[in-house]
């Protein structure tokens, strides 16, 4: 059935007519803004730390290793810089984009403005499977799939599957899901505590990668996350258009040729992958996968199209700068990276919780 | 034959019967009116209708059998829209009606100029072109049911599905709605399916009715032929005065002095 055209103004066949509606998609300057902030950041990042190399040097060095020229660094401060530092930002941009897309994923999915890997149990899931994992088979760590990775994916996959099964047996409010997950969480964090007891000879160790830690790190673990976060995050950026169908509930979805149960899965494996990826580099970061998604919902659109894409750099300029305050805060003493971020995302957590309130 | 037919449905959610052994048949370009008291199966008639809930027995449109049609390909001849729909927040009314593209776009693919060309068609169509850009969240509920009508526009299908259209709208808001969904059957030929629990309007926009009662058609034919006061009095409980009026029957719930009879 051909739809007639009531007035003149549109022509058949040429461009879209002036003022034709305009479709929210990912514009070029918000996406160049995000990327400027994230260098700024990162670069920020790279010159700020607990070991003084003093700015105008690592200045000198960044330039030195563009142009060829001589660095002012010795080399074993180019040691740190390179072989500490930078990986260290890398991981934190690269943990922060996974958080905060397969947050916005999780709330795309189970249409919760709260929803996030850190309240469905997801990262908490992963943390248990994980630490199974480092007590069980520490000589395993190294490996690029390994058992770290998968068993680490199933636990994700299982923490939000059962807050999603909880949930949805006590009922369909926003507020059920998070409280299933919430308990989720309780049970599966605790369950990790019991482990750890049981291991006390590496109780310390772990302590320090539960409260969320970027430490101990090189180019090791970057390159250890990095094909996860890529793939997950290539998968969620594909579906956002989909998770916008969603919205409008899985019978209209259906009526409109989509099927959900199938977007669900897909989104669900790929949000779980990323938020594993994250947790298995960095133990339990809470909160950006709720600030991140909402900040761009605030700033730019609430399209999906937006959201995801968005996020990713948002979620990376989020905690490197997080992890450079944890740095630099009381240095030289450093606070774990969660402190940061929960002392700046449980506010957000209660305003977003006010605005729907409202709604 | 041209237009929807539905022969001997059985539906129900769970192992819950609702529908039993339903019929109903309207032709293209018709508008078919489903009525009857609460909780006799009209939305899950239309879910039916739609393809959204297993069922037993046939329904074509135009002489082709849906039932064994892809999502995709039934959503492009049967748009539907629910009682209460659930509009996602954060999206623009232009994003909220390009939605109804999807049936035309492969799982992975995005919308072009020519999705976006009969967005902007629909919204001209329904007056919604000035709020193009306004966040769902802001509409009125008149404003917000005719953006519901102009998602499942764009999904261009041959036959409407819609379930109590006027939910929560005055009566000139119900008017105006109704009037253009009649328009768009005028110039279109769309075959329009529309529960209705105003009995009035039903009589008034609708040229066939269906009354369900306990998920089974109890009568069906012309308004005049259906709506009688007897069997409305009976199947809904109530008092009621059938008057006609310009030749469409009007009922009007009458009460009487003293204290009301018992049902039944």
């Amino acid at each position: 059935m051909p739809l007639t055209v009531r007035s003149g103004r549109d022509s058949p066949a040429g461009p879209a007519p002036a003022g034709a509606p305009r479709a929210t998609r990912l514009r070029v300057r918000h996406l160049a803004l995000a990327l400027a902030l994230l260098l700024a950041v990162t670069l920020l990042s790279v010159l700020l730390g607990a070991a003084d190399l003093g700015w105008q040097r690592v200045v000198g060095e960044l330039v030195a290793q563009v142009t060829g020229g001589t660095s002012p660094l010795s080399e074993r401060e180019a040691a740190i810089l390179w072989q500490l530092r930078v990986p260290r930002v890398v991981l934190a941009c690269l943990v922060g984009a996974a958080l905060a897309v397969s947050g916005a994923a999780f709330q795309g999915v189970f249409r919760n403005p709260l929803a996030d890997p850190y309240l469905l149990g997801a990262a908490a899931g992963a943390g248990l499977a994980a630490t199974i994992v480092v007590a069980a088979a520490p000589g395993t760590l190294d490996w690029v799939i390994g058992p770290l990775q998968l068993a680490a994916f199933c636990g994700a996959l299982s923490g939000v599957v059962l807050s999603w099964v909880l949930g949805r047996t006590a009922g369909h409010g926003t507020g059920t899901l998070i409280l299933a997950g919430v308990a989720v969480s309780a049970f599966l964090t605790a369950g990790q505590t019991f482990v750890q007891q049981l291991n006390t000879d590496s109780l310390r160790q772990i302590y320090s990668w539960v409260l969320g830690g970027l430490t101990t790190t090189g180019w090791r673990e970057v390159l250890l996350v990095l094909p996860y976060v890529v793939a997950a995050s290539s998968v969620l950026c594909l579906c956002a258009r989909l998770l916008d169908v969603l919205g409008v509930g899985d019978e209209e979805a259906t009526a409109l040729g989509v099927r959900p149960g199938r977007v669900r899965l897909a989104v669900l494996l790929a949000a779980s992958l990323a938020t594993a990826a994250a947790v298995s580099a960095a133990g339990l970061i809470g909160f950006v996968g709720i600030v991140v998604p909402h900040l761009v919902r605030l700033l730019v659109a609430g399209s999906y199209r937006v959201v995801v894409p968005l996020s990713l750099v948002g979620g990376a300029i989020f905690l490197a700068a997080a992890d450079m305050i944890a740095r630099t805060a009381m240095s030289p003493a450093q606070l774990p990276i969660g402190v940061v971020t929960a002392f700046a995302g449980a506010p957000f957590f209660v305003l977003v919780l006010r605005t729907r309130g409202r709604a | 034959m041209s237009g929807l037919r539905a022969v001997d449905i059985s539906a129900g959610y769970r192992g819950r019967p609702v529908l039993r052994a339903v019929d109903a048949e309207v032709p293209a370009g018709g508008w078919l009116g489903v009525i009857g008291p609460n909780g006799a199966g009209k939305s899950t008639l239309l879910k039916t209708l739609a393809g959204l809930l297993p069922h037993e027995g046939t329904v074509t449109v135009d002489g082709t059998s849906i039932d064994g049609l892809r999502p995709r390909q039934r959503a492009r001849v049967l748009g539907y829209a629910p009682q209460t729909p659930e509009p996602p927040t954060g999206l623009t009314v232009t994003d909220y009606v390009l939605l109804g593209r999807s049936p035309y776009l492969p799982p992975l693919g995005r919308e072009g100029r020519s999705d976006l060309r009969v967005v902007a068609e629909v919204l001209a169509r329904l007056d919604l072109a000035g709020m193009a850009t306004r966040p769902l969240a802001t509409l009125s509920g008149g404003e917000r049911q005719r953006a519901v009508l102009a998602r499942v526009l764009a999904q261009q299908p041959r036959v409407l599905l819609l379930d109590e259209p006027t939910t929560g709208l005055d009566v000139g808001h119900a008017q105006a709605l109704l009037e253009l969904v009649d328009r768009l059957r005028r110039e279109d030929g769309v075959t329009v399916v529309t529960t209705l629990h105003d009995l009035t309007l039903a009589a008034q926009y609708a040229d066939r009715l269906v009354f369900l009662v306990d998920g089974a058609v109890t009568a069906s034919g012309a308004p005049g032929e259906v709506l009688t006061q007897a069997r409305v009095a009976e199947h809904y409980q109530a008092s009621v005065a059938v008057l006609t009026s310009d030749g469409s029957r009007i009922v009007a719930p009458v009460r009487h002095a003293g204290p009301r009879p018992a049902p039944g």
